[in-house]
Parts: C-alpha cells; structure tokens; sequence
C-alpha cells in the first residue's frame, strides 16, 4: 500500500515535472537551440563560403546573388552560398548562437560597433586588418565603425544617415515653405501642420529603436563631438549635455507631434507602421534612416512616392554644444569567420568594388561606401542625404549598436519608457550606467 | 484518503490477472519460465521508454541543467563562461521592477482567465450541448479562433486595434464611439486589450474541452435526478458540474500553465510595451536574455519562470488534481 503511494506520487511528481519543465525549458531552450551551417567545406582546392545575410527579398538579394555568381566565376574553385536570413532573426538568434556553437558561417552580417565587439569576444571573428589594409582607406572614415581597438573585424558595404524625410505634399498643405533649420521652424511647422488636421510626425514607438533616435539626436545638438565621443568610449552618459537632452525631447514632446497611439505603431512593418503612415500620407514626416524610401515603397500604391519625398538633417537646438554637421548614422556590412579562407576576405573587397557598389546605390537601401558609385543613386532624396553626408564633420553610430549589446538594448528600453511618461531625464543615464556595470 | 480507497481495489485487480501481465502475480512454478518474462519485460520497458527517455533527457532535463549552470555566470552568450557570479542574476532578476510587474500581469492574466473564460466558456459549452439548429456551425465558430496559430491571430488584431482600425469603426457603427481607446498604447488598458484578445483565442478549447467532459456525463443521472424532482438548476448544480469537476481542473491547470508561458502574443502585438505595461515574465526573458546578449541573466530568468511552473505543478498536482489522476495513475502503476 504504502509502495504504491510513494509510485503514485513519485510518477504524479515526473508527470507535474514533464509539464513544467517542458513549459519552462524552451525560454532556455531556445536560446540554446544549435543552428545549422554549412561548414566550409573544402573538395580538393574548391572552398565553398557560407554567406549569411539579410536581403531576404527585394533588389538587394538580387545584387547579392548577382555578386556572388560573378564572383564564383572570377575566382575558380571558390562558390559562394548566398543564405539569406530575416533581420531580427539574424541578428538576435542566428548570429549570436553561430558564434557561441563551434560552426559559424564563413560570412555573415556585420553592424560594427559594440555589437562587434561584443561578437568578437567569441574568438571566432577574423582579425582582417592585413589583409584589408591595402585597399580599406577607398571607402574612408566609414570602415572605422567596423574596427574595434584600430582591428579590422567587419567591413561596411554601405552607410546611413539618419534624418527627416518628409512629405513635400502634405508641406505644401499646411502652407510649410521650405524645411526647418532649428528646433523653433520644427516646432512652428508641428504647430501649422496640426492646423491643417496632418499628424505631423509618425513615429514607431512599439519598436523602442525609433525613439532612440529622437533621444540620441538631442544629445549629438547638445553634446560636443569630444564629449560625444569620450561618452562611448567611456560608456558613460554622466556629462550634463544628455540630462538636456532627455529635458529637450520632454519640452518637445510636450507639443505633440506624434501620431494618435504612437506607443504602439510599429517602425517599418505594414501600411500601419509609420514609414507606411507617411507613404501613405497620414502623416508629414519620419526622423528615419536613409533606408526609409526602399521601406516606404512597398507599403504603399503611390508609384510617386520617391518623388514625393523630400529630406533634411535633424535642426539645431538653442544653446547646443553639438557641432550642427554631426550626424546620427551607421552602416551594414559583414564579417569573416577565423575558419574562412581569404577568399571571404577578397569577397568583401569585391562587395565594395565600384560595379558592385552601383547595384547596392541603386537598390536604396543604403549609401555607397564607395563614393565613386554615389552616381547611380536614384530616389531624389538620397542624394540629398549623400550630399549633406559629404560635408559632415562626425558621424555618431546609433549608440545601441556603438555601446554593447546589452547596454544598447537597456538604453533603447529606457528611452521606450521616457516616451511612455515614465522615468527622467535622469533614468535614461542611470539605465546606462547599471548595464554597463553589469557588463 | 478517498483515492486509497478507491485505488486498492483496483491493484488487488490486478493480482488476480494472467501471469502474462506484468503485475506482481503468482510465482510461476517452474523458475525457467520467469527468466524470458523479466527479459521481456525489460526489452519492452527499454523499446517503450527507451526513446522517451533519451529525448525527455536530452530537450528537456539537459538544458534546463545548463540554463541552471549559465544562472549562476555572466555570460554573453560567447566567450568562454568564466564570470561566475553565484545568485548575483537572481538577486537582480527579483530586484528589478520590471521582472516583479511582469509577474503581476501573468498573475492577472491568470486570475482573469479564471473569473472570465472558465464561466463564460462553461455557459457557451452548456449552450452548445443543447439541441441547436446550426449547432455544429456554431461549434465551428467558437473553435475556429483556436485552430490559428498565435501570429497569425497577433498579427490579425494588431491590424484590427489600431486607431481609427477595424474595432474603432465597429464601435462607432455600433453607436458606441465613445468606447474607442488606444488599445495597445494606453498603459492602463494593454494588459486587459491583451487579455480580450487571449480569449477570443482560447475561449475555444475551453468549450471544446468542456463539451467532451458533458458528453460523457450519462443522460441517465440528469433524467434519474429529474424524476426525483430536481428542477434543471439543481441538476445543474448537484449533478453536471460535479462530474464536470475532473475537466474544470484540467482546464485550471492548463489554462494557468499557459498565462504564465504568455509570450507569442504580447511579443508580436506589442512586445512587452509600451513601458513594460504589457510584459509578461517570458517577454521579459527574452528582451533581457537573448536579445540583450545576456544569456546569464536571461537563464537565471527562465530557471525563476520553471521554479514558479514547477512549484504550482506540483501544489495544484497534490491538492487539486491528485482525486482525477488517482485512479488511472494506481492502473498504470497495476499494471
């Protein structure tokens, strides 16, 4: 009797035990979950690369697959095997489980930054800066985003720019001439466009990113570059230029310019989104990146779209330290694994040739890193952005790609709860600081 | 006690059955006969949960091991694991607000779906158990919602719940414009916007689960009870829902289980936001494990998240379910 209770119990405890632990283990277990490679595989002198990318549809992952055949053919006995993977996915799951299993890719996407060097850490980045430093100094100052400690691990193919794109259209309406050079213009044209019953500016709260740029942009106008620059070397957001920007975006926030339910639109998904509400002309303008044109044409049936829409950088602010030609941008670009051959390496070299460059600036997802193929640029706006972008004195990289991973993300969530009335000025600094603690 | 009681019988059932079972029976009298029984039963034993048991170790008990390892690090994720912090994770995992409120919404959600969905799910499978005209078309319809998967259903509301969407126009069609909110960027009523949507969702496996459970309920016991006088409330009361009992339990757990695991929902429609109102404690793991490469902390999360599935596993296992399994649990063991 009493052997059948304890069995009883002890097959009820696996059987409450199966239920939870399978309940619970796939948060664990799906972080754990190894990802599958090819692996460089070697017949005889042919390598084949592995490239993980994230030109998943649209005229990028034509160019990629177009580059990599070319390139296939011009260096017999290499193949490269174009994998294209979601953003996100890639990003937050693929590459980071790669690095940590014992078999990453031999190519793979590269934001450059704090990211990078946080990927780094793995051991399984290769160190390219020999082998690049021939031909590197053609695509300029950009491939530094792609260094960490003076140490090539990543090459960008192309770089962006952050600033507003507008609609020429709705500006019109509200009798708008011209674009705001300073944070009053922005303010008094929020105000004219309000009176013309335009949301005035989309922005997509639900996916934190965007609001960063808001917060960021504030502290490029209220920061000098040194201070900018000692801040995320140092990560430390302790100078009082960042406590003025959260009371900035506060005062300007306080105008409401956003879109009714701001929290909860998303960036860049669907015609609701808010590169969708400004394609669609529910709303005037979008503080994005370059990117934001190829995002906005598929969300919407206006086959004007490109020619609707115009661009200018973020205004100054009253009493602004900031160097007003700074800029808030980054860049895509890849890295090689220590397995690959240096045949990824002239791969990447080839990606940042001038032929190949053409196709990227044509695809508009992007700026040329290579400045000699600016001239296929398309969409009007982007050569706007190309030309402010020549004449620009800093170009500060998104600080939650700059900083590392985990205090990029406290920082983009702490910004996400500013824009939702909750915390300071202050918590913004402080959510930083704890992470980098932390680190 | 009653589950003893009840349970006894059965096993001494099972003494008196053919000595090719593999219950405790007679000896055999030839000692020859009992070496290829053992053997076949260990041969089936290994054939049977052989493969089980390589898959429950190696999915399950494997990695929950190391999520409980990686807790005790901090660790990126890459690298090797030299950063051992002991409870240091834990410690800021329950100091943190953020990890607390989410708590707070999955209990909401849970409390929520027990006052909302059970009621209301057992009155729509009272309703449907009658003679209908449309009766299948009307199960269809609760069922439908539950046959889709959870993006397609987040992805579905997202559209319909944003301003001006399709629920603001049917309010207002309806007259009952003053209703609309902003139903996923007000802080207040998040939760509650993902808790409606949750059970447009499951409010169908709840009548499905619970018309099965009257099904098997003999007519005979409602007409026996009517023939002693029972009026159709006291049958109800004294005759369908107690052998209903059994079902509701099993939906309490799984429905409970599943408030707590809360997560493909609220991470498509709002991913946690706006400022945490919507987290749930596997929002939460993910933003702050994962996706901020802190594979660490996001460990010493989902091991807090497994302790607090297992721990109300086995209290509603020992105080609420113990009476159902009882009985099949003392057969399998018989047998």
């Amino acid at each position: 009797m009493r052997k059948f209770r304890n069995g009883k119990r002890a097959l009820a405890s696996v059987v409450s035990a199966v239920t939870a632990l399978s309940m619970a283990a796939w948060g664990a277990g799906s972080a754990n979950a190894a990802p599958h490679s090819s692996p460089n595989l070697r017949h005889g002198n042919a390598v084949q690369l592995t490239w993980w990318n994230n030109a998943t549809s649209g005229v990028l992952l034509n160019v990629w697959n177009n580059a990599a055949k070319a390139f296939d053919k011009s260096h017999p006995g290499v193949t490269i095997q174009n994998v294209p993977i979601q953003n996100e996915v890639l990003q937050n799951t693929k590459i980071p489980l790669a690095l940590q299993s014992g078999n990453p890719p031999d190519i793979f996407q590269q934001w450059g930054g704090g990211r990078e060097a946080t990927e780094i850490t793995s051991g399984k980045l290769m160190n390219m800066t020999q082998a690049t430093k021939g031909w590197i100094k053609t695509i300029g100052k950009v491939a530094g985003g792609w260094a960490v400690d003076g140490q090539q691990y990543g090459i960008p193919y192309d770089l962006h720019v952050v600033g507003f794109w507008y609609r020429k259209d709705l500006f019109a309406k509200a009798g708008i001439k011209g674009t705001p050079a300073t944070l009053a213009q922005l303010e008094a044209d929020v105000t004219k466009l309000k009176a013309a019953h335009i949301a005035p500016i989309a922005v997509g709260s639900k996916d934190k990113w965007p609001d960063a740029f808001w917060w960021e942009y504030f502290a490029l106008r209220e920061c000098s570059t040194n201070t900018l620059q000692h801040a995320m070397k140092a990560i430390n957001l302790s100078a009082n230029c960042f406590v003025k920007a959260g009371n900035d975006l506060a005062a300007f926030m306080k105008t409401q310019p956003f879109q009714p339910g701001f929290l909860a639109t998303p960036a860049q998904t669907g015609a609701g989104s808010s590169a969708g509400m400004v394609a669609n002309g529910q709303a005037a303008m979008e503080l994005q990146g370059d990117w934001d044109p190829g995002t906005m044409d598929p969300l919407t049936t206006d086959k004007n779209i490109n020619n609707q829409l115009g661009w200018f950088p973020f205004p100054t602010v009253p009493g602004g330290q900031g160097d007003p030609t700074t800029v808030l941008g980054g860049g895509d670009g890849f890295s090689c694994s220590t397995k690959a051959t240096k045949a990824c390496v002239q791969f990447l070299e080839y990606l940042d040739s001038t032929p190949v460059q053409k196709q990227v600036a044509k695809a508009a997802v992007g700026l040329p890193v290579n400045t000699a193929a600016s001239s296929a640029l398309t969409v009007p706006g982007l050569r706007d952005v190309l030309s402010y972008y020549k004449h620009i004195h800093y170009l500060q990289t998104y600080f939650d790609v700059a900083f590392p991973v985990n205090v990029g993300t406290a920082l983009d969530a702490a910004i996400a709860n500013y824009f939702a009335g909750q915390g300071t000025p202050q918590s913004i600094i402080s959510a930083v600081a704890a992470a980098a603690k932390a680190k | 006690m009653k589950s003893d009681v009840v349970a006894l019988p059965e096993v001494r059932q099972g003494h008196s059955l053919p000595p090719t079972r593999t219950s405790p029976g007679p000896v055999p009298p030839s000692g020859l006969g009992r070496r290829p029984r053992h053997l076949r039963k260990y041969v089936e034993l290994t054939l049977l949960l052989g493969p089980a048991l390589v898959l429950f170790v190696g999915f399950v008990l494997v990695p929950i091991l190391v999520a409980g390892r990686y807790s005790l690090y901090n660790w990126n994720g890459m690298g090797p694991l030299t950063g051992f912090v002991g409870l240091h994770n834990y410690r800021v995992a329950l100091d943190d607000p953020v990890f607390r409120g989410a708590i707070v919404h999955n209990l909401i959600i849970a409390g929520l779906s027990l006052l909302v969905q059970l009621p209301l799910s057992l009155a729509l499978a009272f309703l449907l158990n009658r003679r209908l005209r449309g009766q299948s078309f009307l199960r269809l319809v609760t069922f439908a919602p539950y046959v889709l998967s959870e993006a397609t259903t987040a992805v579905v509301w997202l559209l319909m719940l944003q301003p001006g969407g399709f629920v603001d126009q049917v309010l207002k069609f309806l007259g009952l414009g003053g209703l609309v909110q902003l139903w996923l960027a007000n802080t207040s009523i998040v939760l509650y916007t993902m808790f409606a949507v949750i059970t447009w969702k499951y409010i169908g496996f709840g009548i499905i689960l619970f018309l099965a459970g009257l099904q098997g309920i003999p007519a005979e016991l409602r007409e026996a009870a009517a023939l002693d006088g029972a009026t159709g409330r006291q049958s109800l009361r004294h005759v369908t829902l107690p052998l209903l009992g059994p079902t509701v339990r099993i939906w309490v757990f799984l429905s409970v289980i599943g408030s707590f695991q809360l997560f493909d929902l609220v991470w498509i429609m709002t991913e946690g936001g706006p400022a945490n109102a919507s987290d749930t404690m596997v929002t939460y793991l993910i933003y702050n494990g994962p996706t901020s490469s802190e594979l660490g902390y996001g460990s010493a999360v989902a091991v807090l998240l497994f302790i607090i599935c297992f721990v109300f596993a086995l209290v509603y296992q020992r105080f609420a379910l113990r009476r159902d399994t009882a009985g099949a649990v003392t057969r399998m063991v018989g047998t």
